[in-house]
């Protein structure tokens, strides 16, 4: 039982049959001869099909690597024009719960590139404090770079005020970035509508394939390049295209976006579904993000007394694959930095898992889940939290 | 059985975990976490804990068809072992940390959360052997490659904690069967240099790393007369049994260098004297625990014959050892050596052997030594 589509999710079928045709074929798109013209015209009609999909002008539509890369161009790209238009525009404005795509990024630019950064307190739901925005707006606007602000949050699901936050940038002409990777065919979303400069969006999380994404740039936004060479991309972002993954990237937005209206009703009622029932079986779980302005395909729930790996651990035997919710790299688990931001403390958030639902998932999914939820919770909270003094009695040895 | 195999990144945890799954078992791969802020990369034969050692582990893992997780013990792991390695030198003392890793962290921390998951067994690539008995009971034995043995740190293991620890590699030749072994696995490690040090002092001097920690104070060097014939930059910073870095200017009456015979925290003084005057024969320790259930000669304080080991790779002497029992009925050990012993240390651990049979140990408290009868009261 697959209940991890926030990570990644199946291909979809549009997508796969892009993916293969493209892949059987040759020719760059920057070529001007027969081969270089055919695939120019797939990518240029991807480009259509994908800025029709979130709602853009295909000349906005910059195919990257993935997510991460668009959050990096548009991050550090603001930044450097921005500043490079008015020196004094050091500051970045970002929410405490960015994804570390974003996170990092603005970190890096604090340590060697002088940025300063005003983290946004977020609500115990994980919204975006509007006050606490727009006080530093009306405190140091000339100042500020750029404010970056995720859609959904890939954690809890939190969907974020984007007009309102776009609404009081434009206010004072500062542009806003958004990473839309989780929000994007999971809940409408149109970047001319928004009021965004910059969005990031990925292939892999809508059915699409691992390796392609694209950053939606508005005409007038100035962007200094993060990868230079051939100056593919509006000069923005060099680097041959990738026919292949661009097709199947577009035919995948296609597919979701047009299914999107019946297939997030069809989700919100398994995720519901799925919260009613871990509810129903663990009462002292809890839900963490707003209860109805969530995306559709998460369920994120933190459980007292549990370690998140335990649990994990115990759900993946029972054959259900779940996540604690936060990035860990092969190094240390660390509590989530969204849980925190949230006031969590870190005893609750280590008990975090997050549970996320895609175009594949079924009834039977969430019911396995919450058949296996009991025995999970049971264990896990048997074995504990890591920090605790240990029950076994040992030599103890030592004078102390 | 449900296992739960430690994996360092090393050949030979990842070897006991292929021996592991190929007997049948059910088995899981565990990476502990044990330092907050792991380096990235290994640097020569040094250390451990690395993403880089993570990374090794996971691909070994993936080669067995094994789960594969990390869990976090870097908690638990400072407070218990690196926290107690320098209180301990700081009060004068010689702990093992190793051990005190298998006490407290591999055979308690990570056993107890193994046993609640619902696993039946902690595997681990220690050279050591697990025999059980016909009543159920288990004992420890030293492996049967004496050169790789490490029956020693794992002297501290209960009864409890044996029967729920699983040694695949109990029975290995030698350590280049066991990277053979590897190789014709296709586990990647099979090359991979051993570690040698103690794991959470990455460039191995610990001497160093702990004057970063302790306080010193400068203080008196005597001699076996108590007159005093030097200073010294802290108590701490010496080891029962040093020569260099004593600085002393003068030479000995004798001519022949000078050694530390002990070091007295609460004076903040070294003693030093010759080489002869390290030798103990006879030992004293507390805290004594029993690798299995204890032999009769336990209950009724009667003397027995035994081997007596106070470092992983020393050698085991002759002895006869005894319990004794306080008032509150809490055990202290006896043991007197046949051949006298040099270099011994306060809080080291004393193992003692029965054949291959580990009995049990202690943590030194005292030492006698016939050519300084004061030194057993001398702590």
């Amino acid at each position: 039982m697959y209940l991890d589509h926030a990570a990644t999710t199946p291909l979809s079928a549009p997508a796969l049959a892009a993916l293969t045709t493209e892949l059987s074929r040759s020719g760059n798109p920057s070529s001007l001869h027969g081969s270089g013209r055919r695939a120019r015209r797939v990518v240029e009609d991807a480009r259509e099909t994908l800025a029709r999909a979130a709602g853009a002008h295909p000349s906005e539509v910059i195919f990257t690597s993935g997510g991460t890369e668009a959050d990096n161009l548009a991050v550090k790209g603001l930044y450097w024009a921005r500043r490079a238009a008015d020196p004094r525009r050091m500051r970045i404005l970002c929410s405490a719960i960015e994804h570390p795509a974003v996170q990092d990024t603005v970190e890096w630019l604090e340590r060697h590139e002088g940025a300063q950064v005003t983290w946004l307190s977020v609500t115990a739901e994980g919204i975006v404090r509007l006050d606490a925005l727009e006080q530093e707006l009306d405190d140091s606007a000339d100042e500020i770079a750029l404010i970056t602000v995720m859609w959904a949050n890939n954690e809890v699901g939190a969907l974020q005020p984007m007009s309102s936050i776009t609404a009081a940038a434009a206010a004072h002409g500062i542009p806003v970035h958004s990473d839309a990777v989780q929000a994007f065919g999971s809940v409408p979303v149109s970047f001319a509508e928004s009021g965004l400069a910059t969005m990031a969006v990925s292939g892999h999380k809508i059915g699409g394939p691992v390796g392609v994404g694209a950053l939606l740039v508005g005409r007038a936004v100035k962007l200094t390049p993060v990868q230079h060479g051939g100056g593919q991309e509006r000069d923005i972002r060099s680097g041959t295209l990738d026919t292949a993954g661009i097709a199947a990237f577009a035919a995948a937005a296609d597919d979701v976006v047009t299914n999107l209206p019946e297939e997030s009703v069809r989700i919100a009622s398994l995720r519901d579904r799925l919260i009613a029932g871990v509810e129903r079986e663990i009462p002292e779980a809890v839900l963490r993000g707003p209860r109805t302005e969530r995306l559709p395909g998460n369920a994120h729930f933190t459980f007292p007394g549990c370690e998140g790996d335990s649990l994990l651990f115990l759900l993946d035997v029972a054959g259900v694959e779940s996540s604690t919710g936060s990035a860990c790299t092969a190094g240390v688990p660390r509590p989530s930095h969204v849980l925190l931001a949230m006031g969590l403390s870190e005893t609750e958030a280590r008990g975090a898992q997050r549970f996320s639902l895609g175009h594949t998932s079924t009834t039977q999914d969430v019911d396995a889940l919450v058949a296996a939820v009991p025995e999970a919770y049971e264990r896990a909270r048997k074995a504990g939290m890591s920090g605790h003094a240990s029950s076994i009695r040992t030599a103890g040895t030592g004078f102390n | 059985m449900k296992v739960l195999a430690a994996m360092s990144g090393g050949v030979d945890s990842a070897v006991a975990a292929a021996r592991a799954v190929e007997a049948g078992h059910d088995v899981v791969g565990v990476h502990l976490a044990l330092s907050r802020m792991p380096g990235t990369l290994r640097t020569g034969s040094r250390g451990c804990c690395t993403i880089e050692d993570s990374r090794d582990a996971w691909r070994a893992c993936d080669i067995l068809g094994i789960p594969y997780y990390v869990w976090d013990f870097s908690e638990r792991f400072k407070e218990d072992v690196v926290d107690d390695f320098i209180a301990e030198y700081a009060a004068g003392r010689t702990p093992n940390p190793c051990m005190r890793c298998n006490e407290r962290i591999k055979f308690a921390a990570l056993l107890e959360k193994a046993l609640a998951l619902g696993f039946d067994a902690v595997c681990t690539g220690h050279y050591a052997k697990v025999i059980e008995n016909a009543d159920g009971s288990r004992e420890l034995h030293r492996a049967a490659d004496w050169a790789k043995d490490q029956s020693y740190v794992l002297g501290v293991l209960t009864h409890e904690q044996l029967k729920h620890s699983m040694f695949p590699l109990a029975e290995t030749p030698s350590k280049a069967e066991v990277r053979a072994e590897a190789e014709r696995r296709g586990l990647s490690v099979a090359n991979k240099p051993d570690s040698h040090d103690i794991c959470f002092i990455p460039d191995g001097d610990t001497r160093g790393w702990l004057e970063e920690r302790i306080e010193l104070t400068e203080g008196d060097i005597v001699d076996v007369d108590g007159e005093t014939i030097g200073t010294h930059p802290g108590a701490n910073a010496f080891t029962v049994g040093q020569r260099k870095g004593l600085k002393l200017g003068r030479p000995a009456p004798d001519g022949k260098p000078r050694f530390v015979l002990e070091i007295r925290p609460k004076e903040n003084t070294v003693v030093v004297g010759p080489e002869r005057m390290l030798a103990v024969d006879q030992l004293r320790g507390i805290k004594v625990s029993w690798a299995g259930l204890p032999i009769p000669a336990v209950e009724t304080g009667e003397e027995f014959d035994c081997m007596a080991q106070v470092r992983a790779h020393g050698d085991p002497v002759d002895a006869r050892a005894q319990v004794e029992y306080d008032d509150d009925g809490r055990q202290s050990l006896v043991v007197r050596l046949v051949e006298p012993m040099r270099g011994v240390a306060p809080g080291q651990t004393v193992v003692i052997y029965q054949g291959t049979r580990v009995l049990g140990q202690a943590t030194l408290d005292s030492a006698r030594s016939l050519e300084r009868p004061d030194l057993a009261v001398a702590r």
